[in-house]
């Protein structure tokens, strides 16, 4: 077990009504260590200045700091610090790639229409990846947060091409339906990690049936890449996006992992200073990765923020706060499984899962529930979670989630279950 | 005061008005899909057209979403729609005893009687 890490946290030590916070809303947002507001604060008081145009000390140290922040993240996930390029979010990594698919397709599947030339295959090969073609198909999962369904249901919309899905089991797990892997598969999109099960998913498996029909793997790994050791290389996908927020960093500061030779092929999805090379009035040509993706000024205080996040995460270890969620997973739902009428959703157990639970107590709504914990100062998540084909699928149309992260302990959740027993007293 | 004062449960556990109107004379369906709070009113009126006779509603949701419908339904009975329409936040607040809301709350209380006025404009429009 990680012990005695709270007090890292400013936050977690505030008291109201003298009572400390149980913060259980990780798979939200998470709280920051000192560590962290240091390093923003210390850019702002000391070298805040634009990235790579001042030809000045504290421009430099600024441009020096932001690359860093790329290259500890590629070393976080084992990938080159090129294939790392800042976004805001997870949502907006994947809006870049899914207007990237379109741009390539407008600009580049249209000169190709009109030249008529059909140059060699194998030249193009990386770059034909990108332009779609109407009837061809994108492989989504019922238990996809909004942010990687909707980007993709619009693209399928501007370009006609059809979505599919693969459902999800009783216990919280998608079905790999080989069938649904064919020639007309283009992108697979899968969250890594279920933000409202839970749900570990076998990555690796989808990766080798979407490669065996050429087709890009998208991985949402928002909740996964916080809680657990992941390496981009072993799993082999093609494409990679998760929150700086939900590991300890500011809000403002997202990846988006892409392998090299396919962000070398990508069409920009933004404009602007920063990432051009060569502009005259009429043409641009684009600058070298990962500038090419991120034009205008970037969030320079809060990619910082991001070293400082990852130092903090690399010095407890991965496989620690792994280790230190499953133990507390565990004994969650051993708690949570002995009261009454309080039903739980996704895998049985801490091997097959984050540590992120949902569930419902019989007959009381989770807005009333959630409302009740907030009085004694516990914070958990009530909502659709921004899943509302998930919650279709588990009928229901809102759940209870608590989620943890390293700093939680066996307390926090003896004050929920407490609280809970308290809730049903009230609706009783 | 305390949102889930006595009176708050007691229309929530009992909620009065709970139905569906056979002839009713318009209907409206309306939710919080955020939360997701549901709700199904009907309304039947007065021969001269501008009163509430009769108002039911079906629907599930929080504690909150439900009394709220259930204390302004009784509210509603022998009012004219011109008054309905011109109900404000605040009064309905009032009418649940003006409970301390969180901002996240308040749109679960406002639920019904923002889809009775939705409903009522529908209504005249269509007329």
């Amino acid at each position: 077990m990680i012990n005695n890490i709270k007090k890292d946290f400013p936050l977690l030590n505030k008291k109201i009504n003298n009572k400390q916070i149980v913060y259980l809303d990780n798979a939200a947002t998470t709280q920051k260590p000192d560590a962290v507001i240091y390093a923003i604060s210390d850019y702002y008081n000391k070298y805040n200045a634009n990235v790579y145009r001042g030809i000045y000390k504290i421009s430099e140290e600024a441009t020096v700091e932001y690359e860093l922040a790329h290259a500890r993240v590629a070393d976080f996930i084992s990938c080159h610090k090129e294939e790392i390029i800042f976004t805001k979010n997870t949502t907006e990594s994947i809006n870049l790639l899914a207007y990237s698919f379109l741009n390539s397709t407008l600009l580049i599947g249209e000169i190709n229409k009109n030249d008529n030339k059909k140059e060699s295959k194998e030249d193009n090969k990386e770059e034909n990846l990108f332009i779609l073609n109407k009837g061809d198909e994108i492989l989504l999962t019922e238990m996809e947060h909004h942010s990687n369904l909707v980007p993709w249901q619009q693209l399928a919309k501007k370009l006609g091409l059809k979505l599919r899905f693969m459902k999800i089991d009783k216990k919280g797990k998608f079905i790999i339906d080989k069938r649904l892997f064919t020639e007309k598969t283009r992108i697979v999109a899968v969250t890594h990690v279920s933000n409202v099960l839970g749900t570990i998913n076998d990555v690796k498996k989808i990766v080798k049936l979407a490669h065996m029909q050429n087709a890009l793997v998208v991985v949402d790994a928002a909740q996964s890449v916080p809680h657990m050791p992941v390496n981009v290389h072993e799993l082999d996908c093609d494409f990679m996006a998760f929150s700086g927020h939900k590991m300890l960093a500011s809000t403002g500061i997202g990846c988006l992992y892409g392998k090299k030779k396919l962000l070398e092929k990508m069409q920009p999805f933004m404009y602007g200073g920063g990432m051009i090379h060569l502009v005259d009035c009429e043409n641009a040509s684009w600058n070298n990765l990962p500038m090419k993706f991120e034009a205008g000024t970037p969030p320079i205080a809060e990619a910082i923020s991001m070293t400082a996040a990852i130092d903090y995460l690399t010095k407890q270890g991965m496989k620690n706060i792994r280790r230190h969620e499953m133990e507390l997973t565990t004994y969650a739902l051993e708690r949570l499984k002995k009261i009454k009428g309080l039903v739980i959703y996704g895998p049985d157990t801490a091997e097959e899962r984050c540590g992120v639970i949902s569930f419902n107590l019989k007959n009381i709504h989770p807005h009333d529930i959630a409302t009740v914990l907030d009085k004694e100062n516990i914070a958990i998540r009530a909502g659709n979670h921004c899943s509302q084909p998930l919650m279709n699928a588990l009928q229901t149309n809102a759940t209870c989630r608590v989620s943890f992260y390293l700093y939680n302990t066996f307390d926090d959740i003896d004050r929920l279950v407490k609280c809970l027993e308290k809730v049903k007293k009230i609706f009783s | 005061m305390d949102i889930y004062m006595e009176e708050i449960m007691d229309h929530y556990k009992n909620p009065r008005n709970k139905g569906k109107i056979k002839k009713a004379d318009f209907t409206l369906a309306d939710s919080n899909p955020l939360c997701g709070d549901e709700l199904e009113i009907s309304i039947k009126l007065e021969k001269d057209q501008q009163t509430v006779k009769e108002i039911k509603f079906t629907g599930k949701g929080c504690a909150i979403s439900q009394a709220s419908m259930s204390i302004l339904s009784e509210y509603l009975i022998g009012k004219k729609l011109q008054q309905i329409i011109a109900l404000k936040n605040e009064d309905l607040f009032r009418l649940l005893g003006n409970i301390q809301l969180s901002v996240m709350r308040v749109k679960c209380a406002l639920l019904g009687l923002r889809a009775v006025q939705k409903a009522i404009v529908v209504y005249k429009i269509g007329k």
